[in-house]
């Protein structure tokens, strides 16, 4: 009687959740990889074809997809050093204990806050008008131009919005991991006479580890997939020249109707996806000093 | 000597703090000038302050109505994203059988997917819900919140998660000894105590909600029923060539999060880092 009750709870308490879950992530994740297989236009009365590995064949040849997986590597790679190094020199700025440090991390942190797509649109009128508009007036038009014309420069323009929002967000991270080196092993590294780069790299640095662990994650699978910012600053272009992963994906289902060759494609960026992440909190928890 | 060094840095780190939010300052002063002036100097504070370009980017975007719908969306979601993940936590943390830990596992690892790819398929069962369920899934709020509720929900589960386990079992025996049913016991005791990280899980998850584009611009079809993100989508689309009014319109929607920031600064950083962590 008391078991049955209990389990009447248990459901009550779970069978809600697990049910929205499972038509939203479940269901659709399980006949993603069906779609994967087949050839559809994504119109309902067409019949969908079983085309088996073809697609996943198809895909290895498809020069535009790979390009944008190329730069998404690039603009990944670029992200995490910029991202992170950013991030730490701004946090060990505003623990440095000058007055001014509360509203400095206020206003680091408030991009994270607004979307990225409204950011990227912001910075779309930077680099293209207001650096036209600096390089006509100052002379110095080479560095001054429409960066969103030129395929590396807006790769780095990307880069650019992409760290201005997540800086602050790994600064918080630092910040943390700062905070909670103990005050007393500073203090002792000081009076054996260890110099401030010494306690910075041989105390500060090691100890900071499992926030490494935790930016590092972060700021790649966030760059890894990238969207918002890259359909609002340059919608892929010049030429596809920063169409990265996603954006790749969105397009060849809706915007070609490829619904079985692009799901094919969004199964690959997941193992991809999936193999990043766990491979890299397996690394990083391993180097993680213990105290 | 020390202390002028130590007033210079703080200059400096203000400073810098400053020119970190140039893109800001951009922005707003460039939603006041004419065309004639935005094309004279990008950098310089406008001439006259006048208001027009936002009437206009009011109306143009439908602010208000895009306003409403994002609030609505995302306070409904947030409120079934934390009674949801809350109970069920707390149930898989207090049974701890093979079920909960199997439910737990399958939770966490689908935090793994990225969105694009359950998208397109995600489209299709609510398609199919709609034409063999005539339930509204599509192009309603209501689907909108329903996905949402989805998406949030092993982030929030595991959050809640990892609080629990902390959280001693001994008040809840006596309040079940006392005749309280569970439901009691959940609601009146243990949802309390887990103030802190409802906290952490509602920054996160709104903030996330409220800049989503890409979902809401699958669901969504009606102009009536656009967010903010995607009224400015469109918006910014139609008037790229006019920047004044295309600036005024980002203006308008960054001051409902600049306001949410002023008020919940100290909640906001410590959720992120609290989230984070996890």
């Amino acid at each position: 009687m008391n078991k049955s009750k209990d389990r009447a709870w248990y459901a009550l308490f779970t069978v809600p959740l697990f049910f929205v879950f499972t038509t939203v992530v479940i269901v659709p994740f399980l006949i993603g990889i069906y779609y994967s297989f087949v050839k559809w236009d994504g119109i309902p009365a067409n019949p969908k074809v079983f085309v088996g590995l073809d697609n996943y064949v198809q895909l290895f040849q498809d020069g535009r997809f790979l390009s944008s997986a190329w730069h998404t590597v690039e603009f990944t790679v670029l992200a995490l050093v910029v991202v992170n190094v950013a991030g730490l020199v701004l946090s060990l700025c505003v623990t440095a204990g000058l007055r001014v440090s509360t509203a400095a991390r206020t206003m680091f942190f408030m991009p994270n806050l607004i979307g990225g797509l409204i950011l990227g649109y912001i910075w779309q009128y930077i680099f293209t008008d207001v650096f036209e508009s600096i390089g006509r007036q100052t002379g110095f038009d080479s560095v001054f131009r429409n960066w969103l014309l030129d395929p590396q420069l807006a790769l780095l323009a990307t880069v650019i919005v992409f760290a201005w929002q997540m800086a602050g967000y790994t600064m918080i991270i630092y910040i943390a991991g700062i905070q909670g080196i103990p005050e007393e092993l500073l203090e002792a590294a000081k009076v054996d006479g260890a110099n401030g780069r010494q306690r910075l790299t041989k105390i500060v640095f090691p100890l900071l580890m499992p926030s490494f662990t935790i930016c590092l994650f972060l700021t790649l699978s966030g760059a890894f997939k990238i969207f918002d910012v890259n359909l609002s600053l340059t919608k892929g272009g010049p030429v596809n020249a920063t169409e990265m992963f996603a954006m790749n994906i969105y397009n060849e289902i809706f915007s070609y109707g490829h619904y079985g060759f692009g799901q094919a494609k969004a199964i690959i960026f997941f193992l991809i996806v999936a193999a990043l992440t766990l491979t890299q909190v397996i690394l990083t928890k391993r180097r993680e000093v213990q105290m | 000597m020390r202390k002028t060094g130590r007033r210079l840095s703080e200059v400096l780190l203000f400073c810098v703090a400053l020119a970190f939010l140039s893109p800001i300052y951009i922005m707003l002063v460039n939603s006041f000038k004419n065309r004639a002036e935005l094309y004279k100097n990008a950098l310089a504070l406008p001439s006259s302050f006048s208001f027009q370009y936002y009437a206009e980017a009011m109306e143009k975007m439908n602010f208000l109505r895009a306003f409403g719908n994002s609030l609505y969306i995302t306070i409904v979601s947030e409120i079934f994203i934390i009674v949801l993940s809350s109970m069920t936590a707390w149930m898989l943390v207090r049974k701890d059988h093979r079920l909960s830990r199997f439910l737990f596992m399958t939770l966490v690892a689908t935090m793994l997917i990225p969105f694009q790819t359950l998208m397109m398929p995600l489209m299709q069962v609510m398609d199919w819900i709609r034409t063999n369920l005539h339930i509204p899934m599509l192009n309603t709020r209501g689907g909108l919140i329903y996905m949402n509720v989805g998406f949030h929900a092993s982030m929030a589960v595991f959050l809640y998660h990892g609080f629990i386990k902390s959280v001693p079992v001994a008040l809840e025996e006596a309040a079940t000894l006392d005749g309280c049913s569970k439901f009691g016991v959940f609601w009146r005791i243990v949802f309390p105590m887990l103030k802190t990280i409802t906290i952490t899980v509602a920054i996160l998850d709104v903030i996330s909600m409220w800049n989503d584009y890409l979902l809401p611009s699958l669901t969504l079809s009606d102009k009536s029923l656009r967010t903010i993100p995607l009224s400015t989508f469109y918006f910014f689309g139609e008037f790229t060539i006019q920047w004044n009014l295309a600036m005024a319109g980002l203006t308008l929607t960054i001051i409902p999060i600049v306001v949410f920031y002023a008020f919940s600064q100290k909640y906001i950083i410590r959720g992120i880092a609290a989230g984070a962590v996890k």
